[in-house]
């Protein structure tokens, strides 16, 4: 049963995986990452993201990144909101925040999903474009178009997001708010004000994670719960906050769920990414790359 | 025995008692299956609460112990034809045993990291549930119960009983350390635990104390629940919704007293119920989200925290 070939093949389509995995966990590594906000909604405001992709492509016919790329602005606005409520609620409140900022963020996950089934139904959805349902051959090698788009997309926007916490005098101060904000308010900036940008920036790079994530696979409202386990798994693996480190966490899951899914069958993949992440909480907390 | 503790034991036999004849009076079978359900909850909330109430550690995988629960029940029942108490003792002790792991496994975490945590060893653990044939799998296991014990006429009656035994159990147990030694260990790392720590408070024993005791009553609460529904499946064994409830039922009773997650539990419960039959189990979902991120954000102590509240303001206002 075993062959060579096959597990190539994992291979390959497992790093396609792993950079479309990085793309809907960029923005997790910034707000639970940089930010410590226990974001566990994250992947509940990524399904949200591509509902809203699909009523675009489905109604109005728009293309599914095109979609993606114009629900960005309003998620960001969504982004600064909801920061601003969490900030004023727990975080200036100070004390116990931990326990009931967890409980908060598993609150607005649960009833995003019940609105998404209110809304849509508890049927998969999906999106029509042209490159969806097409693939490339490569010798015996069969890789979805799909696939493909979503590793370019997913690149593109992982080095954006790079570059722009790296050069950017706004993405320097991100991360300056991660390392030391006393240091940060004593020279006179407001790290509140630093921290809500950066967390509009973590929910508006779900508008185009969002529409991968529906052209990589149908989605359905409880998709999320599986996500919870794969954005964590690689924000922490890769070391809160590390952007090259994601990409690598991401690509390591990608082809280590391929490749068990090859040898053992569907019915393990979604222990794969769950029993990873306690592996690494466990060996390594502080993940690969950590700061 | 303290005036306060008698009390307690008069209320707990008297409810019992009460349990007991609503069985032989009422012959329809619907107010247990209701009411049945509500108690499991009462006990869910409870056991939830001694870990992330007392302890400040927020536990997501009631649904794994729940689940482990049905299935112990499913596996011993379908293996041995074992009678409903054993079902019940042996999946608490393996809960105990689950809990004791869970806490080795994650004492080095805290906040979030053991929230998620307990989020994958649910996933975990339903994985393998469904790739394990001999307890139906993905598809599930029709059970069929056996004859009924006297004094009960019917099964679901005698379920509805055992739940509400379990019921003063938990309650008992949680009022106990809330008193006890381990309650106020327990409170002190909650607040800050390098504290606790150093001034000699054996944090981690507690801790896993905490995970043993919490993860053992809700394995033995969800062992009947094989039995009432003459079915499991790992997808609504394991359903996340279980984690969730228990989580905002203490919430937002308010977990600083035992009596938080008994009140949330009840409320949430009847209201869940009322919601089930009238409208659609989706919108009780709905309301349970609501409710519990509306606490959160309004009344962090909960219901607890608002009556003792009202109750100080009119203290004051008399004086």
């Amino acid at each position: 049963m075993f062959s060579f070939d096959l597990l190539l093949d994992a291979v390959v389509i497992g790093v396609l995986l792993g950079c479309f995995y990085a793309a809907v966990s960029l923005g997790l590594s910034v707000s639970f990452g940089l930010l410590d906000v226990p974001h566990i909604a994250h992947p509940a405001f990524l399904v949200m993201a591509s509902y809203a992709v699909y009523f675009l492509n489905d109604r109005l016919g728009i293309d599914p990144l095109l979609a993606g790329l114009l629900i960005t602005p309003l998620l960001f606005l969504f982004g600064l909101v909801a920061y601003r409520l969490y900030y004023e609620t727990f975080e200036r409140r100070g004390s116990d925040a931990g326990v009931r900022g967890i409980a908060f963020f598993f609150g607005i996950a649960f009833i995003i999903e019940v609105l998404l089934i209110l809304q849509f139904g508890v049927d998969q959805r999906s999106v029509t474009a042209s490159y969806i349902g097409k693939a490339w051959r490569i010798g015996e090698m069969r890789i979805p178009f799909r696939l493909v788009v979503a590793f370019v997309v997913a690149a593109a926007l992982t080095i954006l997001l790079t570059l722009y916490l790296s050069r950017t005098f706004m993405g320097r101060a991100i991360r300056a708010v991660a390392q030391d904000q006393e240091a940060l308010r004593l020279m006179g900036a407001n790290p509140v004000r630093i921290k809500q940008w950066a967390f509009g920036i973590a929910t508006a790079v779900l508008g185009i994670a969002g529409a991968l994530l529906i052209i990589v696979a149908p989605v359905d409202p409880i998709l999320d719960r599986t996500y919870i386990g794969r954005t964590f798994c690689i924000v922490v693996m890769a070391g809160l906050g590390s952007m090259t480190g994601t990409l690598i966490a991401a690509i390591i899951l990608g082809v280590a769920e391929t490749v068990v899914l090859t040898l053992f069958g569907a019915s393990w993949a979604p222990a794969i990414s769950f029993a990873m992440l306690l592996g690494v909480l466990a060996v390594r907390p502080q993940g690969l790359f950590g700061r | 025995m303290s005036r306060n503790s008698l009390t307690f034991w008069i209320g707990a036999t008297l409810f019992l008692v009460a349990a007991l004849a609503m069985t032989q009076v009422i012959g329809n079978e619907y107010p247990f299956f209701a009411c049945y359900v509500i108690l499991q909850f009462i006990v869910l909330a409870v056991a939830w609460s001694i870990l992330g109430g007392y302890a400040g550690y927020v536990n997501f995988g009631t649904s794994a112990f729940f689940g482990v629960g049905v299935y112990t029940a499913v596996f011993l029942f379908k293996a041995f034809g074992a009678p409903l108490a054993v079902q019940i003792a042996i999946a608490a002790a393996f809960g105990a045993f689950l809990g004791f792991a869970l806490g080795l496994l994650t004492l080095r975490m805290q906040g979030i990291f053991f929230s998620i945590a307990t989020i994958a060893l649910t996933i975990i653990i339903e994985t393998s549930v469904t790739n394990w044939r001999f307890v139906g799998g993905a598809a599930g296991i029709q059970l069929q119960r056996p004859s009924v014990m006297a004094p009960f006429n019917s099964y679901v009656q005698m379920l509805f009983f055992v739940q509400a035994l379990l019921v003063v159990l938990a309650v008992a147990i949680a009022r106990y350390i809330q008193g006890s030694w381990i309650g106020r260990g327990l409170q002190a790392l909650k607040d800050d635990e390098l504290a606790a720590e150093c001034t000699g408070v054996p944090t981690l024993r507690l801790k896993v104390m905490a995970c043993v005791i919490s993860g053992a009553l809700m394995c033995a609460t969800g062992a009947p629940a094989a039995m009432y529904l003459q079915y499991a499946d790992p997808s609504s064994a394991f359903n996340l919704n279980y984690s969730v409830s228990a989580l905002a039922m203490s919430l937002i009773g308010g977990t600083a007293h035992w009596a938080g997650p008994v009140v949330g539990a009840i409320l949430l419960g009847v209201t869940q119920q009322l919601l089930t039959v009238t409208i659609s189990s989706e919108v009780n979902v709905l309301v349970l989200g609501v409710m519990l991120v509306l606490f959160v954000v309004v009344a962090p102590e909960g219901i607890i925290g608002l009556i003792r509240r009202a109750f100080r303001d009119r203290a004051g206002g008399d004086a």
